[in-house]
C-alpha cells in the first residue's frame, strides 16, 4: 500500500555505564507507512526516549538498520544526520523549546535558516503559511514570552511543519498543557494526520493512544504491543464535551 | 549554511541580551579607546619634539675639530686648529650630497649701543648659515658676497639682542653697535624662533661675515666649525660619509689614523630625544593593551556563561538541523560582533578623548592610522581567540544531552 517512511530492522541500542552494559533497546523491528499517526507508549525505563532519539536521527543504533524515507541512517555521520533532520524531521517537544524573546515567525523559520536553499523572502512566506496552518496567523509578530502554553506549542508545531518533513516527531507534546489545551493540540495533530502527515507521538500517557491510528507499546526495550487502532477517538468531540469556560 | 544567515542568527541572539552584550563590549571599548588615546599622546609628544628638531634643521650636519694629543697631553677639540678654510671650500665645491655649507667662528664679548650693553657671542658665518639653521630675515638683508670678501663690519641680530640693546623701541636697522670697540652696522634682523627643546634661546644671536670675525676680531686663519646641510634628510648619512672622506684626504690622514674632527648630525640628537618618548609610548600602549586583554577575557567569560545558559537552545538548533560547525560559527560570530562593535565604539571614543585632551590640556596629540587599524585587527583577533573556546564547547555538545539540560 503506502510508501514506508520508517523501517526498523532488529534495532539494538546499548549504553555502557561504568562496567555495566545497559540494553536500552533489544532488537526492535517495525515499519511505519506514510500517513500513519502512531503513538509509542511505555513506562519510564521502557526505552521510549532511546527510541525517540533514534527515530529522530539524534542517535545511532548499536546494531540493526534504520531507514528513514528509504535512507539508511545507521551508517551516517553527525553532519549527514544534521542535514537529514533538517530536511525530513519536524520535532515537537514537551517544553516547546522556543527561542526566548523571539517572535513566532522568527522561531518558525529557524529550521530554514540552516538550509541554504531558502531565501529570506521564501523563509518568511513559509513561516507565515505554517503559522496559518496551526491557527496562529494573528500571532506572527508576538514574542514567545507573550504567548500562552498552547500558543507556544502551536508555534513549535508550525516550526516542525515549516520544512515539509516526511515525519513529525512529538515528544510528550501535550505533557505541559492543561486538559483543554492538550485536547486542542491533539485536535491539531489529528487535523494534520487527516491532511496526510506522518506523525509519531511518544508519550507515557495511555489515554492519548486513543487518538492515534496505531499504538506501539514498549517494555524493557522490546515491543510488547503493536496494533492498529480501529476506533480512533475524535479529540474535537472530547474538547466539545469539556465544560465550557465562562469567559 | 551561508554566512549571512549565521550573522542574522547571531545578531538576533545578541539582540535578546542587549545589556549583557553592551557590558561585555565595555571592556573592549575601554581597551581600544585607551590604546588609541595613549598612542595619540605618545606619538603627539614625539612629533612635537621632532618638529622642534626639524626647526633647528633636521638635515643639519655639524663638523668640529676633534680632540688632539700633543706629547701625551690630550687637548680639547676647541683648541684645535685642524679645520681650515680649505676644508670649507672643498665641502662647498666637491660634494654631491651637501647642499649648503658655512664655516663658523665665534667670539664672545659685550655689545654696546648708546648707554646699553649686553653680553652675547658673535658668530661669523656666510649667508648659507641662515638656511642651514632655518633662520629667516625679518627686516633688512643678508650679507652679500662683497661684504664677506671685504670683511665688512656688518651684522644681523636676533630678537633677544634687539630687546636688550634697543630699550627705547628704536628701529635697529642701520644702527651701529659696538663689539669690543669695533663698530658693526646692523643690516638685518632675524625672525623670532623661541627656545629649542634643550632650553637654548635661539634668538640670542648676532651673525657677522666669518671673514670679519677671523680678521678683525680673532686674527686667525683657521675656522672653528663647519655647518652644512645634507641635500635631504634621507641623504644625511651619505653626506656625512662624503664629508668624512674629503676631510681625511685634506688632512692627509693615513688609514690607521683617527679622525681629527667630529661630524655630528641632528639625527643623533633627535634619536636621543625621541627614544624617551618612544619608551613612554610603549609603556602607555602596554597598559592599554593589558586593558584590551582584560576586555577579551570578559568576552570569553560571557560567552562561556552564555553557552551554558543556552544549552537547550543549542540542543534545539542541533535537533532542527544545525551542524556542529554552524553552532561554532554562531558563537564565534557573536564574539566577533561584540569585539568588533566594541572596537568601533572604542575608536570613536578614543579619537574623541584624544581631541578632548588636546583641547583641554593642549597636549600635542597625533592620531595614528595604524593604531586605529591595529585596534580593529586586534579586536577581531580577540573575538576569535576568546570566542573560540566557548564556541568549540558549544559545538561539541550532544544534542540529546543538551535538549534534556535543565
Amino acid at each position: 500500500m503506502n510508501k514506508s517512511i520508517i523501517r526498523l530492522e532488529n534495532i539494538k541500542r546499548d549504553f555502557v555505564v561504568g562496567d555495566e552494559t545497559v540494553h536500552a533497546l533489544r532488537g526492535i523491528s517495525f515499519t511505519i507507512n506514510e500517513g500513519e499517526f502512531v503513538s509509542i507508549m511505555g513506562s519510564s525505563g521502557s526505552g521510549k526516549s532511546t527510541m525517540l532519539n533514534l527515530l529522530g536521527c539524534l542517535d545511532t543504533p548499536t546494531d540493526g538498520e534504520y531507514f528513514l524515507d528509504d535512507v539508511a541512517v545507521s551508517s551516517m555521520n553527525k553532519n549527514q544526520r544534521s542535514t537529514l533532520r533538517n530536511k525530513k524531521i519536524g520535532f515537537v517537544f514537551q517544553s516547546y523549546n522556543l527561542l526566548p524573546k523571539t517572535t513566532a515567525e522568527e522561531n518558525v523559520e529557524l529550521p530554514l535558516m540552516y538550509n541554504p536553499a531558502y531565501s529570506g523572502k521564501e523563509r518568511r512566506a513559509k513561516a507565515i503559511k505554517a503559522l496559518d496552518d496551526v491557527g496562529l496567523s494573528d500571532r506572527v509578530n508576538h514574542k514567545s514570552n507573550q504567548m500562552s502554553g498552547g500558543q507556544m506549542q502551536r508555534v513549535a508545531i508550525a516550526r516542525a511543519l515549516v520544512n515539509d518533513p516526511v515525519l513529525i516527531l512529538a515528544d510528550e507534546a501535550t505533557g505541559n498543557l492543561d486538559t483543554r489545551t492538550a485536547y486542542e493540540i491533539m485536535v491539531l495533530f489529528q487535523e494534520l494526520h487527516a491532511k496526510g502527515r506522518t506523525i509519531i507521538f511518544v508519550t507515557h500517557n495511555p489515554e492519548l493512544a486513543a487518538f492515534t491510528s496505531r499504538n506501539i507499546v514498549l517494555r524493557d526495550g522490546k515491543v510488547i504491543k503493536d496494533a492498529p487502532n480501529r476506533q480512533i477517538e475524535s479529540a474535537k468531540k472530547m474538547l466539545d464535551m469539556l465544560p465550557k469556560q465562562d469567559d | 549554511m551561508n554566512i549571512g544567515n549565521l550573522i542574522k542568527i547571531s545578531l538576533r541572539a545578541l539582540n535578546n541580551n542587549k545589556m549583557r552584550a553592551f557590558l561585555t563590549m565595555l571592556g573592549i571599548i575601554i581597551g581600544v579607546a585607551s590604546v588609541i588615546t595613549m598612542l595619540a599622546i605618545g606619538q603627539g609628544s614625539k612629533k612635537s619634539i621632532q618638529s622642534q628638531i626639524s626647526e633647528m634643521g633636521s638635515n643639519m650636519i655639524m663638523i668640529q675639530p676633534g680632540t688632539g694629543n700633543m706629547g701625551g697631553v690630550r687637548l680639547s677639540g676647541e683648541s684645535q686648529q685642524t679645520l681650515k678654510l680649505g676644508d670649507y671650500y672643498a665641502l662647498r665645491d666637491k660634494t654631491q650630497y651637501i647642499s649648503a655649507c658655512s664655516p663658523t667662528v665665534n667670539s664672545s664679548g659685550q655689545f654696546i649701543y648708546q648707554s646699553n650693553n649686553y653680553p652675547c657671542a658673535i658668530t661669523g658665518v656666510n649667508s648659507d648659515y641662515l638656511d642651514i639653521r632655518k633662520l629667516s630675515i625679518d627686516e633688512g638683508t643678508v650679507f652679500s658676497k662683497q661684504q664677506i670678501e671685504a670683511a665688512a663690519k656688518v651684522c644681523i641680530v636676533g630678537k633677544t639682542v634687539i630687546t636688550n640693546l634697543f630699550t627705547n623701541g628704536e628701529d635697529p636697522l642701520g644702527k651701529v653697535i659696538r663689539f669690543n670697540k669695533i663698530p658693526f652696522t646692523i643690516i638685518g634682523t632675524l625672525n623670532e624662533k623661541g627656545f629649542n627643546s634643550m632650553g637654548m634661546d635661539q634668538d640670542n644671536v648676532v651673525l657677522a661675515p666669518y671673514t670679519t670675525i677671523q680678521k678683525r676680531i680673532l686674527a686667525i686663519t683657521y675656522i672653528q666649525g663647519i655647518f652644512a646641510s645634507a641635500s635631504s634628510e634621507a641623504n644625511t648619512n651619505k653626506a656625512i660619509a662624503e664629508a668624512e672622506n674629503i676631510l681625511r684626504t685634506n688632512h692627509k690622514l693615513k688609514p690607521t689614523d683617527a679622525d681629527d674632527f667630529n661630524i655630528r648630525s641632528q639625527e643623533e640628537i633627535s634619536k636621543m630625544l625621541t627614544s624617551t618618548t618612544d619608551i613612554l609610548t610603549i609603556l602607555l600602549a602596554c597598559i592599554a593593551g593589558i586593558s584590551l586583554l582584560v576586555g577579551g577575557i570578559g568576552i570569553m567569560n560571557i560567552m562561556y556563561v552564555s553557552v551554558t545558559e543556552r544549552t537547550r537552545e543549542i540542543g534545539l538548533r542541533m535537533s532542527i538541523g544545525a551542524k556542529g560547525r554552524d553552532i561554532l560559527s554562531q558563537f564565534l560570530i557573536e564574539a566577533i560582533l561584540i569585539s568588533f562593535t566594541g572596537g568601533i565604539i572604542g575608536v570613536i571614543i578614543g579619537l574623541g578623548a584624544s581631541f578632548l585632551i588636546h583641547a583641554v590640556f593642549s597636549w600635542p596629540i597625533s592620531v595614528q592610522l595604524y593604531a586605529v587599524l591595529m585596534s580593529f585587527v586586534v579586536c577581531t583577533i580577540t573575538g576569535v581567540f576568546f570566542g573560540w573556546y566557548p564556541a568549540k564547547k558549544a559545538s561539541e555538545l550532544d544534542p540529546i544531552e543538551a535538549l534534556r539540560y535543565e
